[in-house]
């Protein structure tokens, strides 16, 4: 899988003086983020998230995310609610994969319930957030269709077409920096009727074993509703060595219990 | 590694206050109309070797105008240690099977706490050692020592949602000669391919539920049989339909049945661009015992809307009804939820038990108990 991406980007980096299309180029920028992000085989990080409304309410959450890295299918996922205290346990399991309908259950803490839901809602909000399911589920390159917009220093900005007719935007402006690591800087999300949603801003990277960049904050603000939503990640930890037993729904309802 | 060495400890409650309102008059002597009660839940968890060894503990204790629901309960206490593909527990837990909303059939490892809920969804602590063996390609499988029965508590004098005869807990007898203390196994494989979950289960020891006998003067006689009960339930998960199949086999010397509920579930989502789901739920239920399914479900069908709102506040609301195929008996009801700030919740049920047959050996016991309940909880 690792040689035959290497071996496109070499193919479409040998295109580029023939005359590459807007369409090439923007799946080889895609795959030059993927290939620099290849390798970190698990991460476990905590994160608060902060909801505000227009009036400058705003409410908090805290989560904990483990993430196991496979590279022929989607990644695995495990997240877990140490709050709201009502909701503390409540856990998902998710299974992406690269093509069709992810994998996902729920385990419930009051009845110590597993129950394996539908991931067809994949535009609605995660936990009343300004995040939709899509917009944290793992991005893998073949669910969307790309092109090419523009450079402006080292940033490049490529327009990203969500393959599945279920995705609640028409298209998202990704903006990705080339000279550190291909990674995201800022998403703009663009609705069906192909207006301005909601723009996402990373910011605080730091760089990680050497390779691999993570932000500490991601900052989504929706234009239509002036409602945000700020995820601070703290505790990254590439160190974890977990396994496929940390991803079974055995090992959910650990995490809930 | 520092992470190896560190030990994490938890320690929160849940203080809750209830009320009940029955509206109808009292069918039996003693019944009341009006039942406030306090309960409180303290929860203890403490893990180190990055939580593959915890303990957890989960207390609860009620106090209620019926003595009968005035109790307390250790719902979990137990050391778990996980490894690679496997997992031990060992003391008191708590374990769920099954697909189904409107009866759960093939969940069988702990007693029902009967006064608690009228759902049934309310289990005391089992205690048990569960071992659990994850395969690569053959799904997981759990089993399960049981060492000990625990009766199930009915309502008192003063409780609603009871039989004429108040039921004694300590009048039930035990088919089985070891009574509380005959040793019970049970098995359970739990496998996963694409669309389909699939858990295939097996049960040999003191049934949960209670069989009663009326005898020629009126009397219940009631004891726990040793039963084998083997058990199915099946998900398939395709698009936005959820397609859910229970179904039990549970053979005893006095008794011999199958029952069973499929249905599906259908959730249209984010309706309003704003996060709003409205899910469709519809089951059958069907029982070989007929009228003396205790759950009353013998042939029914299970109709009911699950509506979320996934705003900051977790708005929910649970609503539908049961309805009896044969006889006019429909029970309605109603569940909402939401949270107030970041440690308050509050919750409303309604049951409303509507034209209820009077050939309903069980549920004629409780036409006059709709009730509606108010809970709001303070987290700590």
């Amino acid at each position: 899988m690792k040689a035959s991406i290497m071996t496109s980007i070499v193919l479409l980096t040998g295109f580029l003086s023939f005359g590459q299309t807007a369409e090439e180029r923007g799946l080889q920028i895609a795959k030059a983020a993927e290939e620099a992000d290849l390798g970190f085989g698990s991460s476990s990080v905590t994160l608060k998230m902060t909801l505000k409304n227009k009036n400058g309410q705003s409410s908090e959450r805290f989560l904990e995310t483990k993430t196991l890295e496979l590279t022929e299918d989607g990644d695995k996922s495990l997240i877990v609610f140490n709050s709201p205290k009502d909701v503390k346990g409540t856990a998902t399991l998710t299974f992406t994969h690269k093509v069709g309908s992810d994998d996902q259950w729920l385990y419930l803490p009051s009845i110590a319930r597993v129950k394996r839901i539908s991931s067809n809602n994949k535009s609605g909000p995660f936990v009343g957030s300004e995040f939709a399911y899509e917009d944290l589920s793992s991005q893998e390159v073949e669910k969307y269709t790309y092109k090419f917009i523009k450079e402006e220093g080292s940033n490049l900005i490529v327009e990203q077409d969500p393959v599945d007719p279920k995705s609640g935007y028409t298209r998202r402006l990704v903006t990705y920096n080339k000279d550190k690591g291909y990674r995201i800087e800022k998403i703009e999300f663009y609705d069906r009727k192909n207006a301005l949603l909601k723009t996402l801003t990373y910011s605080g990277y730091k760089l990680y074993q050497d390779k691999f960049w993570r932000a500490s904050t991601f900052h989504m603000v929706n234009h239509q509703s002036n409602k945000e939503t700020l995820l601070e990640f703290s505790d990254y930890n590439f160190e974890v060595s977990l396994s496929e037993d940390d991803f079974s729904q055995v090992a959910l309802k650990r995490a809930g219990s | 590694m520092e992470t190896k060495k560190k030990v994490n400890h938890d320690l929160e409650f849940e203080l809750e206050a209830e009320y009940r309102y029955f509206y109808d008059a009292p069918q039996f002597s003693e019944q009341l109309d009006h039942y406030p009660s306090i309960a409180f839940r303290p929860a203890y968890s403490t893990d180190w070797k990055d939580g593959y060894e915890r303990i957890n503990f989960k207390g609860f204790v009620r106090w209620d105008r019926d003595d009968s629901r005035t109790h307390w309960d250790i719902r979990e206490l137990y050391f778990q240690k996980a490894k690679n593909n496997w997992e031990l527990s060992a003391g008191l837990k708590k374990i769920y099977w099954g697909v189904a909303e409107s009866n759960h059939l093939v969940d069988i490892i702990n007693q029902t706490d009967a006064v608690e809920s009228f759902d049934g969804e309310e289990k005391l602590g089992q205690p048990m050692v569960q071992f659990s063996w994850i395969t690569n390609h053959w799904g997981t499988f759990d089993f399960f020592y049981l060492p000990i029965h625990r009766k199930r508590t009915f309502p008192g004098e003063e409780g609603r949602l009871r039989f004429g005869t108040v039921i004694d807990r300590d009048d039930l007898r035990y088919e089985s000669g070891a009574e509380a203390w005959r040793q019970d196994f049970a098995i359970r494989w739990k496998y996963f391919v694409g669309a389909f979950d699939i858990g295939l289960s097996h049960f040999y020891g003191n049934g949960r539920e209670p069989l009663f006998v009326f005898t020629p003067a009126g009397d219940i006689d009631a004891f726990y049989p040793v039963i084998n009960q083997t058990g199915l339930d099946l998900q398939i998960t395709h698009n936005a339909f959820l397609w859910k199949l229970e179904s039990i086999h549970r053979h005893a010397d006095a008794q011999d049945f199958v029952a069973l509920v499929a249905g599906l579930e259908y959730t249209f989502s984010n309706i309003d661009g704003n996060g709003l789901d409205i899910g469709l739920l519809g089951e059958y239920l069907y029982d070989e015992r007929d009228e003396l399914a205790l759950t009353a479900l013998q042939n029914d069908v299970f109709f009911g809307s699950r509506v979320a709102f996934n705003d900051i506040q977790d708005t929910s609301i649970l609503f539908g009804g049961i309805k009896d195929l044969e006889q006019s008996s429909t029970i309605f009801s109603i569940e909402a939820s939401r949270r107030f700030g970041s440690s308050w919740t509050a919750e409303i049920e309604a049951r409303i038990f509507s034209n209820i047959d009077n050939s309903e050996l069980i549920l004629s016991n409780f036409e006059n108990d709709s009730f509606l309940r108010l809970r709001v909880s303070r987290f700590f």
